[in-house]
This record gives C-alpha cells, structure tokens and sequence, in this order.
C-alpha cells in the first residue's frame, strides 16, 4: 500500500480521536488555567493558576490522598483474591479451564451497575445480612454496612476484580510447565519453586492487571457514587461535582487533568517495567 | 501436590463464591413479594409484568440499540481501515498515530467523559444521541484497532505475499485475501464496540440530552430514587442476556476476546 492510501485509510479515524479525544484534552486545559468565562460566550479567558492551587487546599488533597490508598488497596486485595485464582484456572485441566474462564468473564461482562446493585442489596439497611442478623436476634438495630468508606472499598474490588484475573490468567497460561517440572527435580520445595520461576514470569501479566484496577479504582465515580457517604466522595465525583453541580468548569478541568495525567504516568511506568522484563505488555 | 491443589481450589471457590453471591441473592430477591424487606415473603413475578409496562425503560432500551449498533458499525469500519494502514510499514507519523489510538485506552472514562462535554458545549452542540454517538465511537475506535492489530500480526503473512507475487493489486490483495482471514477479528470487533457501547454509562452520563436515555442511564436514575424490586428484576434481566450472550460468543469462537 502506498503511502498516500496509508493515510486515506488512517484519516477518518485519526480525525475522530483528535476531534474527541485530543481537542477536548487541549480544550480542558485552557479552561484550567481561565480566569474567568463571560458569560455570554463558553470560551475561557485569561490566565492563572489559582485552580490548581486550589488542589493544595486540604478538602480536595484529602480527596486526592484518600483515592490513591482506596484505590492502591483495591490493587493489591484483587491481587490477593485474583492471583491463586488466575493460577488455579490457568493449571486446570484444558476442559475445565474453559469453563471456570467463562465464570470469570461474564462478571467482567455484566453491567457495572448491576454488579454495584447486587453488593448493595447484600449491604444495604434491609438488605440481605441485616435481615439475616435482625431475624437472628443478633442486633437490635441494622449495622451500617453501606454510605461509608468500607463499603466503596468493598464495592472496588468487586467491581474490579475481573480486571485483574484476565490479564493474568491469559499470561499464567502461557506458563511452561516444563520449567516447573524442572525446577522440582532440582529439589526447589513449591515455595521455592513459585518464588523463583512463576512469579517472575508471571511479572507482566501482574503489571497490567494491577494497572488496569488502579487507574479504574483512582478514577472512579460509581462505586463511591452510590455505595458511599458524604465523607467517601473520590476524585471522579469531585469532577462531575465540578462540572454539574457547582459549575465550576475550570476547576473540574485542573482535577480532571492532574487524574488523566496521574493515569497516565502510572501507564507509562508500567509499559517501561514491563519492557525491563523482557515481557510484551499487552492490554 | 493433590493437598496443595485442593487448596488452592477452595481458595478458588471463595473467590468465585464471592463473585456470585450478591448476584446470587439479587436474583432470589427479584422474585420476592415483599417490596422492601430482604426477607422471603413468598413467590412473585409481580416486578417483571411491571418492567413490561415500563414505557421510558423500553423507550431507554430501543436508544441504547441504536446507538450500539451504529457506534459498533462506524467504529468497526473506520477501525479497520486504520488496523490495515497500520499493519503495512510506512507510515508517516505512526508514533503519533499510535500515542493518540492509546489514549482512550489509558484515560480514565470521566476524563473522556467530561472532555465530550466541554468540547460540545464550547462548540454550541445541543447534547442527544449524535453527542453520544460521537463520544462512544471515539472510544470504541481504540479497542477495534487493538483487537485487529492483534489478529493481523498473527496473520500469516506469506499469504499475502503470494496473492502479491500471483499479480493481485494491492486492493485485490485486501478485498481477496487479508479481510476474508481477518473477518474472526472484524466479528470480535464489531461484537467488542457493540457491548462497550451498550454497558457504558460514564460516557453517556455526560454526553446525553433530553430525550437520548439510555438503558444504563435509566438504571442509575432507578437506583437513585430508591432501590425498588423493579431494579432487582431489571438487574436478573440483564444479567441473563450477558450470560447468555458471553456463552455463547466463547462456545461459537473459541476465543479469548475480553
């Protein structure tokens, strides 16, 4: 294919990811640095920086802060939960491995909101536990279970828990058994043998998979949306706050763009670390 | 060996218990009669002939149909031709081209999400389905190209290399040779951009106007006025047709698409 037919074919995409994409990025960013939007026309004016400064202040650092632990611990508890079960998967027999697959894929295909509403039936007032316990005469009263800290943190790596399981079952299965075998007849005990030979090589598969829950869980607005309190709002709903709420565009855009670059930079250092690996990263 | 397998499987099976029994017990509580208790108060199907004669929720379904069809179409389409200008070598720029593909993929949606919104508004765009169309297939593009470049590599290429040696115009060695071995990708494509746009709801949520609700959206608003057993069997409804439809997209392929 020649050059000028290369473009043709590239252009309409191109265009539709400048126009969609790219444009509302640069457009963001002008609006956080306006001083001030006539009000008789949506373009931004002006220069300061007074927006992002307004990050500094301790209501939104305390934001910031809380989402990147909410968000770091969603990480590491799907790790917790979805490494043994990726392995699992990956080391059943090729029939099974189908099957136990698909039970992990329709989660990863099912409606975020209705996997947020299933936890919240479980957790709400009336819901299923309280029921339980109030029936049992456990407690007087329901407990709070739902509209705080806890429960977004619950609800993330619910939520997220599929993200991290596929990408690494789909490297663990790539896993030569032979190195395993080989490792056991050199008298490796199975502690020995994962931390030396699975783990490493499972390395990328991790990255990626734990890359995908952060930047989901960092930049979220369901779960905290509806499973949270006013004291668990995270850095998403301070965007759509923001921006329907308090209408105020240049300040939505300062924290939307520092999100977008924290996701980035979290992509790129996982890109890099994955090449330091010798791995592909693929996504 | 044995005893540490079956470790790990009922780790395993906690794991998947966990999965499924909140989705477990939605399912129970939509054939519930009681209205708010989670307590079994006796058998219903009260709640799905009431999601029947729901007007705006059949109204937000037939939306999200038609946006799903026509993101997964134009999506699809130009993501193709994309895939197949960039799987030949030269191309000016491709680094760029490639950094700009990535981004959707990385950023988070409400970023995307808000970005739509400011970059309509600024323009004087009225908010509906063409805004929504628009942001949708701006993100959907991403994962076709992703999908197809994935399939292309694998591609024999010495295939193509003879339709070439055998005379075939480049166009010829398109039309004849690479979509035919690439329609697998195309099918996953399509049916990738079709379901992305039908789950979405971030997207949606800042990009849509009056009169342009969709099923995601008309589900939030439920869950936002009160947690009705309407959701409850909306939720069931859902979540069999995902069911279904992931069964048998693994069973007809074959393939790992996620």
């Amino acid at each position: 294919m020649t050059r000028r037919s290369g473009w043709a074919a590239l252009a309409p995409t191109v265009l539709w990811l400048l126009a969609l994409v790219a444009a509302p990025l640069v457009l963001m960013l002008a609006y956080s640095f306006a001083a001030h939007i006539a009000p008789d026309s949506p373009l931004p004016q002006g220069f300061t920086l007074e927006h992002y400064a307004r990050l500094a202040d301790p209501i939104y650092l305390r934001i910031f802060v809380r989402s990147i632990l909410q968000a770091g611990l969603a990480t590491f508890l799907c790790l917790l939960l979805g490494y043994p079960l990726a392995y699992y998967i990956a080391r059943s027999p090729l029939q099974r491995r189908g099957r136990l697959l698909l039970l992990v894929i329709i989660p990863f295909w099912t409606n975020f909101l209705v996997r947020t509403y299933a936890l919240m039936a479980l957790l709400r007032a009336q819901g299923v536990i309280n029921s339980i316990l109030m029936a049992a005469k456990m407690i007087d009263e329901p407990l709070p279970l739902l509209y705080n800290e806890a429960s977004v943190q619950v609800g993330l790596v619910y939520t997220l828990l599929p993200l991290l399981i596929l990408p690494l079952y789909a490297n663990l299965e790539k896993l030569d058994q032979r190195l395993l075998n080989a490792a056991q007849d050199l008298g490796a005990s199975p502690f020995a043998t994962f931390w030396n030979v699975t783990w490493p090589l499972s390395r990328p598969g991790v990255l990626v998979g734990c890359m995908m829950v952060f930047i989901s869980a960092f930049g979220m607005y369901l779960v905290p949306d509806l499973m949270g309190g006013a004291r668990s709002v995270m850095v998403g709903n301070l965007i759509q706050n923001q921006f329907l709420q308090a209408r105020n565009w240049p300040f939505g855009a300062a924290v939307a763009l520092v999100l977008a670059a924290v996701a980035l930079v979290v992509a790129l250092l996982v890109q890099r670390a994955g090449r330091l690996d010798g791995g592909e990263v693929q996504r | 060996m044995r005893g540490r397998r079956n470790w790990l499987g009922a780790y395993a099976a906690l794991v998947f218990g966990f999965l499924y029994l909140p989705v477990f017990i939605l399912v129970v509580l939509s054939f519930n009669s009681s209205r708010t208790s989670a307590i079994w108060k006796g058998f219903t199907l009260d709640w799905y002939v009431r999601l029947l004669h729901n007007r705006l929720l059949w109204e937000a379904v037939q939306n999200s149909l038609i946006i799903a069809t026509a993101t997964a179409v134009i999506a699809t389409t130009l993501g193709t031709a994309a895939a197949l200008a960039l799987h030949r070598r030269q191309v000016r720029g491709r680094l760029w081209v490639e950094g700009l593909l990535y981004l959707p993929l990385v950023l988070p949606d409400i970023v995307l999400g808000v970005g739509a919104l400011v970059l309509f508004t600024a323009l004087g765009i009225q908010l509906g389905l063409g805004t929504m169309l628009a942001a949708h297939v701006g993100t959907s593009i991403s994962y076709v190209v992703l999908v197809l470049r994935a399939r292309l590599s694998d591609m024999d290429e010495r295939l193509e290399e003879a339709a070439r040696d055998l005379g075939a115009t480049p166009w010829q060695t398109i039309r004849h040779v690479t979509l035919p071995l690439l329609a697998p990708g195309i099918l996953a494509a399509v049916l990738l951009s079709f379901t992305l746009s039908l789950d979405d709801f971030i997207l949606s949520f800042f990009t849509a106007g009056p009169g342009s609700t969709t099923l995601p959206l008309r589900v939030y608003g439920m869950m936002k006025t009160g947690l009705t057993p309407e959701v409850n069997a909306l939720s069931t409804v859902m979540l069999l047709v995902t069911a279904v439809a992931t069964t048998l997209f693994q069973r007809l392929t074959q393939n790992r698409i996620f």
